[in-house]
C-alpha cells in the first residue's frame, strides 16, 4: 500500500480468509473434542445416530445396485454425506417443512416419505410426489430452494406455527443468484428458514474453489445479516447439535440461519454415469475416506461396547431387504396416463384440455 | 468425409471455430476438464487452453450476462447452458438483454453470441431436462433459434451461428446426440440460418417438422409410401426465422400439409407455420391443415414420456386423416 492511500484493499481481502474452524464434537480420530456436548447424548441416542447412518449407507449401496440393474431412474449417490444428511434431519420435527434437492432423498424419507415413493420419484412417476411428509419434491433447479424456503418460512411464521423451514443445497448452489435473494428475504423478514449447504467439494466436476473467491460459503450469509457456521460434515454429533441449536434459535423468533457442512461425495455425481476420475484423483479423495462418518462413530460405540460388527451386518441386511420390498411395490404401480396428466394441469380443465382429455381417455381405455 | 454422430459434428464445429477465430470463447458449467456432461466440449480445453474454454460458477444468469459483456468487448462467446430447462434461469439475459442490443444501439453494438443448449424428450432424464422450450424463444425479436435434425446440419448450422453477429439459441437434441450418424465433410462448411431443407420429395402431402421429429416424419413417410402416399418432408432447421417460402412452394404442389412438433400444441412453431400458411397460402390447400404435437400438459415425468411424445404412428394417422378429408 502506498503511504497516502486511503484504504488497503489487500488487507481487507486477506482478512476474509480468516476462517472459523469448523465445529466438531468428534475429531477425525473419534476423539471427543467437545465433552459437554458429547455427554449430553445418551447411549441410546448415540446408537440411533449410528443406525441412521448405516441405513443411509445401505440405501446408497442398494440404490446403486438397482441403478446398475436399470431399475432406478435419476438418482444421486449419497455415500460420504451420511453425517451431514442424517445429523441435520434428525434435529427436525415432523411439523417442519423440508425443501430438499435431488441428493436429499434420505432426508425426505426420514421426514416421512416412503421408500417406495422415493423410488417412484427417481423413476419419474407422479405417485412418488404424493408423500404425506411436509416437504416439497426434490428440487432439480438449483437455487430455487433458497427463494422458496424463504417463502415457506414466512408462511409458517404468519401462521404462528411452531415450525421451521429447512432446505438443502450444495456448494455449487451457493453461486446461483437465487441463493442471495432467498437468504436476503429470509433475513429481511426475520423468518425461521434454515439454509443447509452441503459442501461436498464439487458441483458435478467443478471444484468448490472455482465457485467463488469467498474463503467460506458461510460468508455468503453474512451479507444478508444471517448468522452462519461451518460444521464438520463428517461428524454426525456436530451436525445434529448445530442443526438443533439453529432450530431452537429460530423458533425463539430470531430469524434465519445458514449452516455449511464440510463433507464429500464418495461416488459419482449421479447414477447417470459421470466418471469422477475425470476431475479428481484417488489421492485427493483419500483424506476424505479417512474422515468417514461411519468409521468415526463406530469407533466411539465399539469402545463403549454399544455396537458390534454382527449387529451392523444384521441391520444392513434388514435395511436392504426393506429396500428390495419397496422397489417391488414401486414395480406394481400402474403407469401414468396422459389423460390424468392433462386433468391435473389446471384445477378445472380448459375447454381445449377437455377435448384432449376425451381423446386420450378413449385411446387409453383400450 | 467420415461417419460422425450428431454430437461429434457439434464438437467438430466448435473445434473449427476455436481454431479459426481467436476471439471465440467457450464457457459454462462442466465444459472444461470434464468436457461437458455429454462430452460435447471434450478435449477442447486441453487443445485451446483454459483461457478459451473454461468452467463457470453454477449460475445461468451469470453465464449469459458474462457472454453479453464479452460480446460488447470484442469477443465471440459460445456459452453452454447445460440443459435447456435451465435457460429459464437466464431469460432476462436472453430475452431482455442480448436480443435487444442491436436494436437499442441502432446497430452500433451487438451480441455475437451462440448459446448452445441440449433439449428434447425420450432419454428418461430428471424433471426439467427434456422440455421443448423453443415456444418461449421463437417469440423474441432479435433472437435466432436453430434446431438441427442431423449431423450434417448440426455442424454447418453451428458454424453459421457462431459466425453470425446476431444472438443465436442453438438447441441440440438429446436423443439425437448419439443415436444418429452420417457421413459428413471433415472440413469447414456452413448451412444458412434461414433455409428449410426438403429432406424428401413427394407429391401428395407436405410434412413440416424440425428437430427429432424430422426422423419420425421420415419414418412415417416411409410407411405411408407403402400405401402409395407420397410425402414431401420439410425440415425447418431454424425455427426463428421460419423459411415459409419453401413451405409455400411445397404446398402449391401437394395441396395438403401436416405440421409436426414435439412441443405442446398450445403455442409456438407449429402454430406459427399454420398461421403463415393461412395468411399467405391458404388457397394452395384443398384440406384443413393437420397438426401433430404433444398434448397441453407439463412435460411428463420420465416413466410416462413415451406415451406423451408424438411419434411416427401419430403422424401416419394424421396424414391419412388429411389425405382422406
Ligand atoms: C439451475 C440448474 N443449473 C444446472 C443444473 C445441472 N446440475 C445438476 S447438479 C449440478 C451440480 C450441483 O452441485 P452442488 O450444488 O454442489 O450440489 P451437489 O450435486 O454436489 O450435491 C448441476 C450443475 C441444474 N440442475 N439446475
Ligand atoms: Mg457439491
Amino acid at each position: 500500500m502506498s503511504k497516502n492511500s486511503i484504504v488497503d484493499f489487500s488487507k481487507i481481502k486477506d482478512e476474509l480468509a480468516d476462517l472459523a474452524k469448523p465445529i466438531q464434537v468428534l475429531d477425525q480420530n473419534a476423539k471427543v473434542v467437545n465433552q459437554a456436548v458429547f455427554d449430553s447424548f445418551s447411549d441410546d441416542q448415540l446408537v440411533e445416530f449410528m443406525k441412521k447412518m448405516v441405513w443411509e449407507r445401505a440405501l446408497h449401496e442398494q440404490t446403486m445396485n438397482f441403478s446398475r440393474q436399470g431399475r432406478m431412474g435419476f438418482y444421486a449417490p449419497t455415500a460420504g454425506e451420511e453425517a451431514s444428511e442424517m445429523g441435520t434431519v434428525m434435529a427436525m420435527q415432523k411439523q417442519d417443512y423440508l425443501v430438499p434437492a435431488y441428493r436429499d432423498i434420505p432426508q425426505l424419507i426420514q421426514h416421512g416419505a416412503t421408500v417406495t415413493e422415493a423410488f417412484l420419484w427417481s423413476r419419474g412417476h407422479v405417485k412418488g410426489n404424493e408423500f404425506e411428509a411436509r416437504a416439497l419434491m426434490p428440487q432439480i433447479i438449483i437455487g430455487a430452494a433458497y427463494v422458496e424456503t424463504a417463502g415457506v418460512a414466512l408462511g409458517l411464521k404468519k401462521n404462528g406455527e411452531d415450525a421451521i423451514a429447512f432446505s438443502y443445497t450444495g456448494d455449487g448452489g451457493t453461486s446461483q443468484g437465487d441463493s442471495y435473494e432467498g437468504m436476503n428475504f429470509a433475513g429481511a423478514y426475520k423468518v425461521p428458514a434454515l439454509f443447509i449447504v452441503q459442501n461436498n467439494g464439487y458441483a458435478i466436476s467443478v471444484p468448490r474453489e472455482s465457485q467463488t473467491a469467498a474463503p467460506a460459503l458461510t460468508q455468503k450469509a453474512i451479507a444478508a445479516g444471517i448468522p452462519s457456521v461451518q460444521v464438520d460434515g463428517m461428524d454426525i454429533l456436530a451436525c445434529y447439535s448445530v442443526a438443533k441449536a439453529a432450530r431452537d434459535y429460530m423458533l425463539a423468533g430470531n430469524g434465519p440461519v445458514m449452516i455449511e457442512t464440510l463433507t464429500n461425495r464418495y461416488g459419482a455425481h449421479s447414477s447417470a454415469g459421470d466418471d469422477p476420475k475425470r476431475y479428481r484423483t484417488d489421492e485427493q479423495q483419500k483424506p476424505w475416506l479417512e474422515k468417514d462418518p461411519l468409521i468415526r462413530l463406530r469407533k466411539v460405540l465399539t469402545d463403549k461396547k454399544l455396537w458390534t460388527e454382527e449387529q451392523e451386518e444384521a441391520l444392513i441386511k434388514e435395511y436392504k431387504d426393506s429396500f428390495k420390498d419397496a422397489l417391488k411395490q414401486a414395480d406394481a404401480v400402474e403407469p401414468e396416463k396422459v389423460s390424468d396428466m392433462l386433468k391435473r394441469t389446471f384445477e378445472v380443465p380448459t375447454p381445449e384440455l377437455q377435448a384432449q382429455i376425451a381423446k386420450f381417455e378413449e385411446k387409453e381405455s383400450n | 468425409m467420415s461417419k460422425k454422430s450428431y454430437i461429434q459434428a457439434i464438437t467438430e464445429a466448435l473445434d473449427i471455430m476455436l481454431q479459426e477465430d481467436p476471439k471465440t470463447l467457450i464457457f459454462g458449467e462442466d465444459v472444461g476438464k470434464n468436457g461437458g456432461v455429454f462430452r460435447t466440449t471434450q478435449g477442447l480445453q486441453e487443445k485451446y487452453g483454459a483461457d478459451r474454454v473454461f468452467d463457470t460458477p453454477l449460475a445461468e444468469s451469470g453465464i449469459l450476462g458474462l457472454a453479453i459483456g464479452l460480446g460488447l468487448t470484442g469477443w465471440r462467446p459460445i456459452p453452454e447452458i447445460q440443459f435447456s430447462g435451465f435457460t429459464l434461469e437466464a431469460v432476462d439475459s436472453i430475452v431482455g438483454q442480448m436480443s435487444r442490443m442491436r436494436f437499442r444501439f441502432n446497430g452500433k453494438k451487438n451480441s455475437p453470441i451462440t448459446v448452445r443448449s441440449p433439449y428434447g424428450g425420450g432419454t428418461h432424464t430428471a424433471e426439467m431436462h427434456s422440455d421443448n422450450l423453443e415456444n418461449i424463444f421463437t417469440g423474441v425479436p432479435g433472437l435466432r433459434v436453430v434446431m438441427p435434425s442431423n449431423p450434417y446440419d448440426a455442424k454447418g448450422l453451428l458454424i453459421s451461428s457462431i459466425e453470425n453477429n446476431d444472438p443465436v439459441l442453438y438447441l441440440e437434441n438429446l436423443k439425437l446426440y448419439r443415436s444418429m450418424k452420417d457421413d459428413i465433410p471433415d472440413e469447414k462448411y456452413t448451412v444458412p440460418l434461414d433455409q428449410a431443407n426438403i429432406v424428401q420429395e413427394g407429391n401428395d402431402i407436405t410434412i413440416v417438422a424440425y428437430g427429432a421429429q424430422v426422423q419420425e416424419a421420415q419414418k412415417a413417410a416411409e410407411e405411408l409410401a407403402k400405401s402409395n402416399i407420397s410425402c414431401e418432408v420439410i425440415d425447418l432447421r431454424t425455427v426463428s426465422p421460419i423459411d415459409t417460402a419453401t413451405i409455400f412452394k411445397s404446398i402449391a404442389k401437394t395441396h395438403k400439409v401436416v405440421i409436426v412438433q414435439e412441443a405442446q400444441k398450445m403455442a409456438g412453431v407449429g402454430a406459427q407455420v399454420a398461421s403463415a400458411i393461412s395468411e399467405e397460402a391458404i388457397l394452395s390447400l384443398d384440406a384443413p391443415i393437420g397438426r401433430v404435437a404433444a398434448p397441453n400438459s407439463v412435460y411428463p415425468f420420465a416413466l410416462a414420456e413415451e406415451v406423451w411424445i408424438p411419434r411416427k404412428d401419430e403422424i401416419v394417422a394424421k396424414v391419412n386423416e388429411i389425405i382422406n378429408y
